[in-house]
């Protein structure tokens, strides 16, 4: 896909990596940044631009429509759904991008181990990481959350678990390839230690196809936490996130469709933000190249 | 076919399937008191988490435990329901085929609704048509199944637009009209992110194919255009779709747990929702082997059939 690789060389006074231009040029990616930002920046400042407090109730004002005094309306105990979609906000990309934290802080290590090894290391730890695939990724939150109590870190640590394996395989595909390399075959003829060649010589040339894994995968994540709170089985109604708020609407679908459709647009538009970004970076950082850079 | 290769396989498969048996024995009664926590909640007393535990046989020694429910889910006996007492594979298996045809149903979709859709968008590549289809999949692809749901569930089921029953089953010897009524909407809601994946993977294969020299041969020995496409670009652009789909059924076994819970849906993911909120723990452990299961073997049988068609592919992936 060649769309938009007409990068602006010109000289901004301090070198930027090429690739960084690239990234920014990118029509993709900058739509869906376009999208995220705010949403992102709305929900961490949370409360401060939050025009009502998100569980005050207006008992007067159940039902309400959108437009006057509360600007999208209010749900069934006359609570501002901005308020509310905004603070569940926080929580949804917390979770989204929390767990695909986790996921890369346990995949990586794996994959690179696996890819460097090689051999029965590398078998022995995919055949783990395929064992763990094998469960549809909706049933292994399931069977976690059933175990443990559901609070914010237990559905950040389900969907960490869920995702780790398949970073973990794009790392070992990507360590494969990059393994070879003279500098890689350097680093052992001058008996560096095997940590140091992963993390400072393989890591940083197989950052493309992780950096592309792990931002597809923060959609995703948002998917399975928003749906995991939607069972009922998610951060709970402390922090009520926009599955637990679409759940809730259901019950009110009649009296006031707002209720259900703000946290659903709100979802959607930063899922597909996350798609648009990843797809965008895998047109970028083109996982064919790796090890091409080095 | 390469007898080795086969032979590895189902090595494979019934290894992957002894493991995820063995860890879900493991997560649910092997962890300190998880079991009672799991039937009694999390702030159970000592005195309940221990009668409990006497109930369910947990306070046999381990090994006996494990050897008992390997041989359970073996004979395909998880047990009896905490709550009704029925054996669970009696109330596991009429809901695991009618999810199955749940599943069916929406694989048909997304075969019939997303092939022609992606093969139209390669072919007029870079037009209009292409660009509404592309960015109609990046919305498909972005809506999560319960909002897609509860969405098309508000509008279609509702008087302006009354086109839907609101949920339900009717069995396929009623007719195939009813039958397939009642399927439809959380077949479509249920594949949404399926039906966008696909329409890009046929896109994204065709485009390639369609640049191929073959395919420029064949326009230039002036083959007619709908041949070009569906006679020559079709057959190979194909392949990557049907592993698609193929590894897709495991989405598909998590999502109908979602899909069933709003279209009252009396299958397998009703049942483990049901579980969880009774706490009926062999339920729940059937009801997350089962799909896992199935979803194991539909992978070996996908392999399988794959190797038949391309004698290529060996063991090694990637």
């Amino acid at each position: 896909m060649a769309t938009d690789t007409s990068t602006s060389t010109e000289s901004t006074g301090f070198d930027l990596p090429p690739i960084v231009g690239k990234v920014l040029s990118n029509r993709r990616i900058g739509l869906g940044l376009a999208i995220l930002l705010p949403i992102a920046l709305v929900a961490i400042l949370g409360e401060t631009v939050a025009p009502y407090d998100p569980t005050a109730t207006h008992v007067a004002d159940r039902y309400a429509g959108p437009g006057g005094q509360f600007l999208l309306g209010t749900d069934h105990l006359g609570r501002d759904l901005l308020s509310r979609v905004i603070l569940g906000g926080r929580t949804s990309l917390l979770l989204g991008f929390g767990a695909t934290a986790l996921a890369l802080l346990v995949g990586v290590p794996i994959g690179l181990t696996a890819g460097y090894a090689k051999g029965r290391v590398d078998e022995l730890l995919m055949r783990i990481m395929d064992i763990i695939m094998s469960v549809p990724t909706l049933l292994l939150g399931l069977l976690i959350l059933v175990v443990l109590p559901s609070n914010i870190l237990n559905v950040v640590m389900a969907i960490g678990v869920v995702y780790a394996p398949r970073i973990a395989r794009v790392t070992r595909s990507a360590t494969l390839s990059v393994s070879e390399e003279e500098y890689v075959m350097a680093a052992k003829a001058r008996g560096e230690s095997s940590p140091y060649i992963l993390f400072r010589e393989i890591l940083p040339n197989v950052t493309g196809p992780i950096v592309v894994e792990g931002s597809v995968r923060v959609g995703y994540a948002i998917m399975i936490g928003t749906s995991l709170s939607f069972l009922g089985l998610g951060a709970g109604p402390p922090n009520p996130d926009w599955g637990f708020m679409i759940s809730t609407a259901r019950d009110h679908i009649y009296q006031t469709p707002w209720f259900l459709i703000w946290p659903s647009v709100a979802l959607l538009l930063t899922v597909m933000a996350t798609n648009l970004i990843g797809d965008g970076l895998r047109d970028v950082l083109d996982p064919r190249e790796v090890g091409d850079h080095s | 076919m390469n007898y080795l290769y086969l032979v590895k396989r189902t090595a494979i498969a019934l290894l992957s399937i002894f493991i995820v048996v063995s860890v879900v024995f493991g997560v649910t009664t092997l962890l300190p008191g998880s079991a009672a926590n799991i039937v009694l909640g999390t702030e159970a007393t000592d005195a309940a988490i221990e009668q409990v535990n006497e109930d369910l046989g947990l306070d046999r020694p381990l090994p006996v435990q494990y050897v008992d429910f390997v041989g359970g889910v073996v004979t395909g006996d998880f047990g009896n329901s905490l709550i009704s007492g029925q054996p669970v594979m009696e109330m596991v298996w009429p809901r695991l085929l009618r999810t199955l045809q749940l599943a069916a149903v929406a694989m048909l979709i997304s075969v019939v609704a997303a092939i022609p859709l992606g093969i139209v968008a390669a072919a007029k590549r870079d037009t209009m048509v292409d660009h509404l289809v592309t960015s109609g999949s990046y919305v498909g692809l972005s809506i999560p199944s319960f909002v897609s749901a509860t969405l098309l569930l508000l509008f279609l089921t509702t008087p302006p637009l009354d086109l839907f029953p609101k949920g339900g089953f009717v069995p396929l010897s009623d007719g195939v009209v009813p039958w397939l009524h009642h399927l439809l909407l959380p077949a479509i809601a249920m594949n949404t992110i399926i039906l966008a994946y696909v329409l890009r993977q046929t896109r994204s294969s065709m485009v390639e194919t369609l640049e191929s020299d073959y395919i420029r041969t064949a326009r230039l020995k002036g083959v007619a255009e709908r041949n070009v496409l569906f006679k020559h670009g079709l057959r190979n652009g194909l392949l990557p779709t049907v592993t698609v789909l193929a590894l897709n059924f495991g989405w598909m076994m998590g999502s109908v747990v979602i899909i069933e819970q709003i279209f009252a849906f009396p299958g397998i993911g009703e049942l483990i929702v049901q579980a969880i909120d009774n706490r009926d723990l062999p339920v729940i452990q059937a009801g997350i082997l089962v799909p896992t299961i199935a979803f194991i073997m539909a992978n070996f049988a996908a392999d399988i059939v794959y190797t038949l068609l391309d004698p290529r592919i060996s063991l090694g992936d990637e």
